[in-house]
């Protein structure tokens, strides 16, 4: 997300004037359809020219306002709600809004990349201050104009009203506007008079998306343009003896095939034709020293589960003393499979590389981490490389990575050709840069009926969890605390994968509590809520990640939403609760047994991510949250046997479906605080919240994910 | 490379293509129509539903040469003229999609759905639906949209 930078004058305003013509992007319907009881309304026309007034916004003539949506959007709706915080604190009707999306611009915005939950949270002081700054200058042009003093006029809606009634545009002063100087600390709204932020806006792309309309990487044409298709190694830890193209280029429509690498690029005058080329490659593969499969993965990561690391990533009192010390000792582990991301559009992007030029277009997560590398890899000056961004067929972390980006600006190098590369589904299944297997192991020593001692170990893969989640709870609530963490190496490519570490993590901590609890005949939310009060009012140790008091909201709504305590017969729940990515959320599933299996009817969500920016967009990424948690609690499996994937498509890998996705009903904390991201918060618990609950139905406990493979689970 | 005949949205379209091309990427790289999407190529993900003859269909399994050509292809370009079918205007009322990339898919098996029984209780959505996979997990918001559909239509 993007922080307004600070500009020099001739910077920030550039004040150039750009032709309305070519604008067809993003047009806000708002308003034109549903309530029959509200007059349609026409959008004002497009101007002649548009008035610059920083790198977020500009003013036309006629009123219209173009707001930029920065950070790249991958289905967490922030091409919308970005633009309404502006919006909002310009004071302009969001109907008068049309967005579009920005390219990588580095002397304008930071933080231009979609990842961790914190587009809204990092963007929302300079999105407010970006349209504050432009309201500001719009009042002093017509103070200056009306010869009367700044404060009493008032804007509404695009329109600036003086003490004697008179009105004027925003549109009829935006050029005056823009000779005003640049307020350093605009004045921003108290939140309760916000008029946008808080009530629901549609996506602004929801209409080209519903008609078919290109918008994604996948949709590019470009003149010139031709498709390519690329063979990888099919076994991580291999690489290429030689390849016979004879039966590849007799095939209609192929160009050419070129070697680049350990892999054999296709390019092809269509997609269809890119693709079979690539079928009809006969490439020899060598296995390397090193190949691994997943027996080997899951006893490397066991074996380290009962060994400490070096260095401990955070310690409070003496975890070895007091599991000497305890009455009893309690554990419990758990272990995750390798994911792929399995985006349903798959990788892909266009490159038009020359000698002296790039220019890239495509669904890319992180552009200027994009541009050093493609800087690198071409030797060129980053000057010289332009980036844009599409809208994404999801990320979920995939698209952070920019293996894509290299390959096609290698191939159009190498072909000087304009090239749009896709990836098949199982290009994009077998060369993923998957969620890591990982491992976690607690083990709680018991004194007098409570927890003295809490040892987390974690074992992963290429990672450990990162920044301050070793200050998670239940730290702060524990005399003596430790946790542990083991990277052991993979040749498996992994990364990032919607809501890291916590993704798992959250399920096994969560199943372990209450387990736990039930160990000492506790009630699973008493439990929590005895341990955060102490988190609360006599905290061990410093620095928290979290605040104990908004743990216990989230934990007390949801307990009262979904009737905790409150027995029916052949209902159970499970609770669970969690705070990842900033925002707090509590989750109980709710399940019943189908046919012999437990089956999750409903799940009970609250969360505080403080001022709720859009709500109907927030309720579709909490539900969208939980439903990816529980279909990967439920049926993610991954497998590999020497180095290679034996999933490579929809029929051998188990996405959730409709019929299993269950009802979710959300509460949110009301709240004034600054708000935090969505994307990811929600995912983490549901995981827990389902085990908990099918552990109360059929009383049997889950040590491992996916969940399918405990029970006979019928869809 | 043969020429075919192909009835698509309501125009006589002719394409040279191998037989074997599947429809899924005439309707893309020939004809412009991109808004129906590949997912998976093996007709398990539904991000390519087309209607042939008004029955929806997986476009990435459905070689040109399988086509005769009075046979009449929709895709979601070709759903409404004017973008307002019922489902189109329940999609925007219950802001369905997050990436909206399965959502065209979505819409056309809905389409397919409406036509044969255009009022589906939440069992028949589940059956017609479960071939279209939404990665999002937007399944519950496109549930409703149905719903209203089915009541506006």
């Amino acid at each position: 997300m993007a922080n307004l930078k600070q500009h020099n004058r001739r910077n920030f305003l550039k004040g150039t004037a750009i032709a309305g013509g070519g604008l067809v992007l993003g047009f806000n319907w708002a308003g034109c359809k549903g309530d029959p009881s509200l007059p349609l309304r026409v959008m004002k026309a497009i101007p002649t020219e548009w008035i610059d007034f920083n790198a977020f916004l500009k003013i036309g003539e006629t009123g219209l306002v173009t707001i930029m949506s920065p950070n790249p959007e991958i289905g967490q709706n922030i091409k919308t709600s970005m633009p309404m915080i502006v919006a909002e604190e310009l004071d302009v009707d969001f109907f008068d809004v049309v967005v579009e999306q920005a390219g990588l611009n580095t002397e304008w915005y930071t933080r231009q990349v979609a990842g961790g939950s914190q587009s809204i949270r990092k963007g929302w002081e300079s999105l407010r201050k970006a349209g504050a700054t432009a309201r500001h200058m719009l009042v002093e042009a017509a103070a200056k104009r009306w010869n009367v003093d700044a404060k009493d006029l008032t804007t509404s809606k695009g329109i600036i009203t003086n003490a004697t009634g008179e009105t004027l545009t925003y549109g009829e002063l935006a050029k005056e506007a823009s000779t005003i100087d640049v307020p350093e600390n605009p004045t921003l709204k108290d939140p309760k008079d916000f008029k946008i932020i808080g009530k629901s806006q549609k996506n602004v792309d929801v209409e080209k998306i519903i008609t078919g309309q290109p918008l994604f990487g996948i949709d590019t044409v470009k003149k010139g343009m031709v498709y390519g298709s690329v063979l990888r190694p099919p076994a991580f830890g291999s690489t290429l003896v030689g390849y016979d193209d004879t039966k590849a280029k007799a095939v209609n429509g192929v160009i050419d095939v070129i070697k680049f690498g350990e892999k054999v690029g296709v390019i092809a005058s269509n997609t269809w034709a890119a693709m079979k080329g690539k079928k009809a490659l006969v490439a020899e593969w060598k296995l390397g020293e090193k190949v691994e499969d997943t027996k080997y993965h899951n006893e490397l990561l066991s074996s380290h589960l009962s060994k400490k690391a070096k260095e401990a990533r955070r310690t409070d009192g003496d975890v070895d003393k007091a599991l000497s010390g305890a009455d009893e000792i309690f554990e419990k582990s758990y272990a995750a499979p390798f994911l792929p991301h399995n985006c349903l559009e798959p990788m892909n992007c266009y490159a038009e590389v020359t000698d002296k030029k790039a220019y890239v277009l495509g669904p890319i997560q992180t552009p200027e981490w994009q541009l050093s590398n493609l800087s690198e890899q071409l030797e060129m000056d980053k000057e010289n490389i332009t980036i844009e961004l599409t809208r994404m067929g999801g990320g979920f972390g995939r698209r952070l990575y920019g293996d894509f980006v290299a390959e096609v600006a290698e191939l159009s190098k190498l072909s000087k050709k304009p090239v749009q590369l896709l990836f098949t589904r199982e290009d994009d299944m077998t060369a993923g840069t998957y969620r890591p297997a990982s491992q976690y192991r607690f083990k709680v020593g018991l004194k007098d009926g409570k927890i003295d001692a809490y040892h987390l170990t974690e074992a992963c893969f290429n990672g450990k969890m990162f920044g301050q989640m070793p200050s998670n709870f239940p730290c702060g609530a524990v005399e003596n605390y430790r946790v542990d963490s083991h990277k052991l190496e993979s040749n498996i490519s992994t990364g990032a994968w919607r809501a890291p570490y916590a993704n798992f993590l959250a399920y096994a901590e969560q199943a372990f509590f209450d387990e736990l609890a039930a160990h000492l005949k506790k009630d699973p939310v008493t439990f929590r809520i005895e341990m955060l009060e102490r988190a609360k009012n006599n905290p061990t140790g410093e620095n928290l990640s979290y605040d104990p008091e908004r743990l216990i909201g989230v934990i007390k709504l949801a307990a009262e939403k979904a009737n905790w305590g409150q027995k029916e017969e052949g209902k159970y729940k499970g609770f669970c609760a969690y705070y990842s990515h900033n925002t707090y959320v509590a989750e109980v599933g709710h399940v019943s047994m189908k046919d012999g299996s437990p089956f999750v009817d409903k799940i009970t969500c609250a969360v505080d991510c403080g001022i709720v920016v859009n709500p109907k967009a927030a309720l579709n990424q909490i539900e969208g949250g939980i439903i990816d948690g529980i279909g990967h609690a439920m049926y993610g499996d991954f497998e590999f046997i020497e180095g290679a994937s034996q999933f490579n498509n929809f029929h051998q890998y188990r996405l959730i479906k409709m019929p299993e996705a269950p009802e979710i009903n959300v509460h949110f904390v009301e709240s004034n605080i600054d708000p935090t991201g969505l994307g990811e918060p929600t995912l983490p618990p549901a995981g827990g919240a389902v085990a908990n609950a099918m552990a109360a139905a059929t009383g049997k406990r889950m040590y491992s994910q996916p969940f399918v493979k405990h029970f006979d689970v019928k869809g | 490379m043969p020429t075919y005949q192909l009835n698509i949205n309501g125009e006589v379209k002719s394409v040279n293509a191998d037989a074997d091309t599947p429809i899924l990427w005439i309707l893309r790289d020939e004809l412009n129509l991109v808004g129906t999407k590949y997912g998976c190529g093996i007709a398990q993900c539904g991000a390519c539903t087309i209607h042939v003859d008004g029955t929806s269909m997986r476009s990435c399994s459905l070689p040109i040469s399988s086509l005769e050509s009075n046979q009449k292809i929709t895709t979601i370009e070709g759903l409404d003229k004017n973008a307002k079918h019922p489902l189109q205007e329940a999609w925007i009322e219950h802001d369905v999609p997050q990436c909206g990339y399965c959502q065209a898919g979505q819409i056309m098996s809905a389409a397919s759905l409406l036509k044969e029984n255009n009022k589906p209780t939440d069992k028949d959505i589940d059956n017609a639906m479960q071939g279209n996979i939404c990665r999002c997990g937007t399944y519950l918001r496109i549930k409703k949209a149905i719903k209203t559909a089915s009541k506006n239509m």
